[in-house]
């Protein structure tokens, strides 16, 4: 059925990430295709990945953007984004067979295999792009939140957490609850000012993105400058401003 | 956005199909279109031929075609689903009436309006589910607009005037009336389509890549590497760029093809008195308006812009 849950979820699991520390070593990504590729939504095929024009299914991508403020000074922020699992998701909604669906326990987006016909409207309907069409299998995939893991007796419990958050080198990834206001990842949004990716569509994503911190420097009494500038004449030493005026002869 | 050559074929076949069943049935109801066998059959079986090769045609385009028919389980909340449901159930009423128009119109049959009045209001469901299926998509600003639904219903009549106009015609059967009909829809298309090509320059969406990042209140932000070296699938089914750099042609194409000839041949048919070289000029409407409605159908699509590709480089939508 690929009407919403009609209460909302009873849990909202998900992400939030930090800009603040991701480095961006795609790691994260990495780990996300070596887990999934055997994982619930298995394989992420690759076509032609040997030869001059690879691609393939990812769930989780790295993109690094360049922010340049007032004052010219600028700064990287490296961006990782998966499926945000939004509480109104128009990628269920649009699906016409009842594959794509959100779990009324944990809010968690998934597609049913076996029922998609790969019509690929849901990932028009997605405003952040995190459906991925499989060419092979000729169906739609998409981030499980690692629903094959986070509930994994199998697996000791510090590695029941989606696999990019498991690997992050630097913890820039945190999985909770965004559903009750008391969870850690709750309490870290509250504090950071996490926010919503694209808020003016109201999609009600899960996945919140914390701001990148303000540079040290912006507070410090020194005026060094932003960027490097040639010295100017009259502030230079005699023997340069002697050597400028008998060249300028 | 891919123009997909499936996808085309469907909106503006079944599109051409529901227009020409539409007028057919309701200028029979008025009586102001002949009520002869060969109109019926021919008139009817152009248009399921077109409706049937439009739904076939949506269908190539998946990746899992054998499983077509679970399309029609969702109606509660996708539109494409109620948009299948629809196009199956309107073959009912529509049929029962080409059947009787062309096999027993001498008896007398009491439910006929009522079955009339039921397909009308199914061909023009049928059709407006078909753009809701586009204009339900929030992240491509140049679709999620009234224009869409008004447009499809529009194009879906002039295009089905313009057939059912050249059929009349073939079997000398035209009036001055209809000539006039098909030219005032076509003319009410061009106006919308002009309002619908204003109203997109002037609103593109609101997201920019500073609100898809959520670093717009930082400052400029730019993309500086990309999240990977080869092209993905997001990046070819959304990132269509040709319809973009020739939009003015395309759109001048649209318009002297799909609206401004038809008219001008509609018209010079009706000054001929010589019956091939008339036939000539209505042929050539049909192939113009083809032409024009598929530039047109094709830039509907490789013109939008959606919000996956603030993540690619774009600045704005």
């Amino acid at each position: 059925m690929t009407c919403l849950p009609q209460n909302g979820p009873q849990k909202k699991l998900g992400l939030v990430i930090d800009l603040d520390i991701c480095v961006g070593c795609h790691a994260c990504a990495v780990n996300c295709k070596e887990w999934n590729t055997g994982g619930h939504s298995a394989p992420l095929t690759d076509m032609d990945p040997y030869g001059a024009d690879p691609n393939g299914v990812w769930f989780n991508r790295i993109h690094s953007f360049e922010v340049v403020d007032d004052d010219s000074d600028s700064r990287t922020v490296h961006f990782p984004k998966s499926c945000l699992h939004c509480d109104d998701a128009p990628c269920v909604t649009v699906c016409p067979t009842g594959a794509s669906y959100k779990r009324e326990e944990d809010g968690i987006v998934l597609v049913d295999a076996d029922k998609c016909i790969g019509c690929k409207l849901c990932s028009w309907a997605c405003a952040y792009g995190a459906r991925e069409y499989d060419e092979d299998a000729g169906i739609m995939k998409k981030c499980t939140l690692c629903v094959d893991r986070i509930y994994n007796e199998n697996l000791p419990e510090a590695s029941r957490v989606p696999a990019c958050v498991s690997t992050c080198p630097v913890g820039a990834r945190s999985f909770g609850d965004l559903g009750d206001p008391n969870s850690d990842v709750s309490k870290l949004v509250a504090e950071r000012e996490g926010f919503d990716l694209m808020a003016e569509l109201d999609y009600k994503p899960t996945n919140k993105y914390l701001p990148p911190r303000p540079k040290q420097n912006e507070n410090a009494v020194s005026d060094k400058p932003v960027s490097l500038s040639p010295v100017e004449t009259e502030k230079a030493g005699l023997l340069a401003r002697w050597a400028d005026k008998v060249l300028s002869l | 956005m891919h123009p997909a050559k499936s996808v085309i074929l469907f909106t503006t076949a079944s599109g051409v199909g529901y227009g020409l069943l539409f007028l057919l049935i309701l200028g029979h109801m008025l009586g102001v279109i002949p009520t002869d066998q060969t109109l019926a059959l021919s008139g009817f079986c152009t248009a399921f031929i077109l409706i049937v090769l439009g739904l076939l045609s949506s269908t190539f385009h998946l990746g899992r075609p054998e499983r077509a028919w679970r399309a029609l389980t969702q109606w509660r909340s996708s539109w494409l689903s109620r948009e299948g449901i629809l196009a199956i159930v309107t073959f009912l009423p529509t049929g029962i009436y080409g059947l009787w128009w062309a096999f027993f119109s001498s008896n007398h049959f009491a439910f006929l309006p009522v079955i009339g009045i039921a397909a009308l209001l199914l061909c023009c469901a049928t059709v407006y589910c078909t753009s809701m299926i586009y204009a339900c998509l929030k992240p491509v600003a140049a679709w999620h607009n009234k224009f869409v639904p008004a447009g499809y219903l529009i194009l879906s009549l002039s295009t089905g005037a313009l057939l059912l106009n050249a059929i009349l015609h073939l079997q000398g059967k035209n009036d001055q009336l209809f000539d006039m009909i098909t030219i005032v829809l076509i003319i009410i298309a061009v106006v919308h389509k002009f309002y619908y090509w204003q109203y997109i320059n002037e609103n593109a969406g609101q997201s920019t890549v500073g609100s898809a990042t959520g670093l717009g209140s930082m400052g400029k932000v730019r993309l500086l590497e990309a999240a990977h070296t080869e092209a993905n699938y997001l990046m070819k089914e959304m990132g269509f760029k040709i319809a973009r750099k020739h939009r003015q042609k395309l759109r001048n194409i649209t318009f002297i093809f799909g609206f401004i000839f038809p008219i001008f041949l509609i018209s010079l048919s009706g000054m001929i008195s010589n019956a091939t070289l008339s036939n000539l000029a209505i042929i050539l409407s049909i192939l113009s308006g083809a032409l024009g409605i598929i530039t047109e159908r094709w830039l509907f699509f490789a013109e939008a812009k959606h919000t996956v590709s603030l993540y690619y480089g774009a600045e704005k939508v």
